[in-house]
């Protein structure tokens, strides 16, 4: 992204050219056999750095489920503040301490 | 071009008038409100169009005269003191948005304690914020330097706002005859505000001072500080072109009899008169003294100051305002402005007049014969002048 005189922002859509990752000290992860696909963290994500995606390549816990959109973390966003981990009601979403 | 009878505070607003100020928010403050007053005055003779806003405090003034600039219109406010430093925050942001807003102020002392009498304290506690400054010594000046402000701050180079300092009741009570330009000549000065920046517009829709990462916050910094380099040249082809349209000659610094001068004052603002009348006085007596004379403070002059004083052996700042801690600001940038010089005179710091204390002609004449002394070797860096010091003593048990 280029400055402009006094930050002046004349397009919109300029915070999805600003990656927020690399401010992330906890990664979540989502366990896709676990995940029923419920889309409660996608609700939940603030930033919102998860995505609605097709499911069908993804592992599924329940086949019935094989249909249905999945939840994918975008982690160019994500500055990993736990809320999806803390809502998942299959516990499925794992929190690991970012190593570099 | 007609003379008329006025204060400091009415020069402005007649500055505002001739400019075509569209916006003025403002909040009345000692000795500021006369501006106020004057321009609803002349709105509601139908004397100007513009619409005046009476806000809730001087933080408002100036988050609304922000809010104006930002549609494209001009922009202007007045205030002093704790009104100022009421808008500290705003001021940057004022700054930072890149908003070419005027700002008439009436110097004036910071409390505690309470005093509403003259003192450069106030601006110059404000110098960090991104503003450019002007100081008038008359209310000529006051005028003038308004409608300067304004072709500064809107320069494409610049986009900058400006304050414009006058001493309170020296020059904001003061009646002086003020030669008045006619509208047609400031309209051809001015000319139509330019919108040269991005503006409030349902159809063009902008987010103003918005938020910015470590990434980019810096750049915009530095984007600023170039702006208040660009700022140097425009000022010297705005004051060119004032000269041009109305015959006065403004500079940054100007120099008085400093040509064989060995002790040169340094002032700002209406100080300025007495100091002159001491150099007039002393010249009769044939001493080698000067007077420069600081008009613009930020940008700092550092190249005109030096080379209006280079040749002078002793250099008395005088500073109406002090920075518990160190000196007076104008003291501290005219050392520094000499980093890089080999040969540099001797800088004395005078600190003078704080709070409306009288300026004489007296007390010129004492910062005379110390920076005459300084010639023999013997001075002090930082000199308060006409101040009691036993009073201090016994208060503060030693000096």
């Amino acid at each position: 992204m280029k400055i402009s005189r006094g930050a002046t922002i004349t397009e919109p859509g300029s915070t999805s050219l600003e990656e927020t990752g690399s401010w992330r000290t906890f990664r979540p992860v989502i366990r896709y056999e676990k995940c029923i696909r419920c889309m409660i963290c996608w609700n939940f994500c603030p930033e919102p750095a998860i995505e609605k995606k097709e499911g069908e390549n993804y592992p599924v816990a329940n086949p019935k489920l094989i249909k249905m959109p999945v939840p994918v973390i975008n982690y160019n966003f994500c500055k990993g503040c736990g809320i999806c981990v803390n809502e998942c009601p299959t516990k499925a979403i794992d929190f690991i301490r970012e190593e570099k | 071009m007609p003379m008329m009878m006025l204060r400091g505070n009415e020069s402005t607003a007649y500055a505002a008038k001739l400019a075509r100020v569209k916006v003025i928010p403002a909040y009345p403050i000692t000795p500021s409100t006369l501006f106020p007053e004057k321009i609803s005055e002349l709105i509601a003779n139908g004397e100007m169009e513009a619409e005046f806003l009476p806000v809730e405090s001087e933080h408002s003034a100036l988050s609304a005269a922000i809010g104006a600039a930002a549609t494209g219109v001009r922009a202007m406010t007045a205030t002093a003191s704790q009104g100022l430093a009421l808008m500290h925050e705003v001021l940057f942001i004022a700054s930072g948005m890149r908003m070419p807003i005027v700002m008439a102020i009436g110097n004036r002392a910071l409390s505690a304690p309470v005093n509403i009498w003259a003192d450069q304290q106030d601006t110059i506690a404000e110098r960090d914020s991104g503003w450019i400054q002007f100081y008038a010594e008359t209310n000529q000046e006051a005028l003038d330097l308004t409608l300067i402000a304004f072709k500064v701050a809107e320069n494409d180079k610049v986009l900058l706002p400006a304050m414009m300092g006058m001493d309170a009741f020296v020059l904001t009570h003061t009646m002086e005859p003020v030669n008045v330009p006619e509208q047609q000549d400031v309209d051809e000065f001015l000319g139509e505000k330019k919108i040269n920046y991005p503006v409030l517009d349902p159809e063009k829709p902008a987010t103003f001072g918005a938020f910015v990462f470590p990434e980019h916050y810096m750049d915009i910094r530095y984007s600023q500080f170039i702006a208040m380099e660009h700022a140097r040249s425009v000022i010297d082809d705005v004051f060119n072109e004032f000269e041009k349209k109305f015959g006065r000659r403004y500079s940054k610094v100007s120099g008085f009899m400093v040509d064989d001068a060995e002790i040169v004052f340094v002032t700002m603002g209406s100080m300025t008169g007495t100091a002159r009348e001491t150099v007039r006085k002393l010249r009769e007596k044939g001493e080698k003294v000067g007077l420069v004379k600081i008009t613009v403070y930020r940008p700092f002059p550092k190249e005109e100051i030096v080379s209006l004083t280079k040749n002078a052996k002793v250099v008395a700042v005088v500073d109406r305002n002090i920075s518990p801690g160190f000196a007076g600001a104008i003291f501290t940038e005219t050392v520094a402005s000499y980093n890089n010089e080999k040969k540099r005179p001797k800088i004395i710091d005078f600190i003078m007049g704080l709070g409306g204390r009288d300026v004489k002609i007296e007390n010129y004449e004492q910062v005379y014969n110390l920076a005459k002394a300084a010639l023999r070797g013997k001075f002090k860096e930082i000199n308060w002048i006409d101040v009691d010091e036993e009073a201090v003593k016994e208060v503060e048990g030693t000096l």
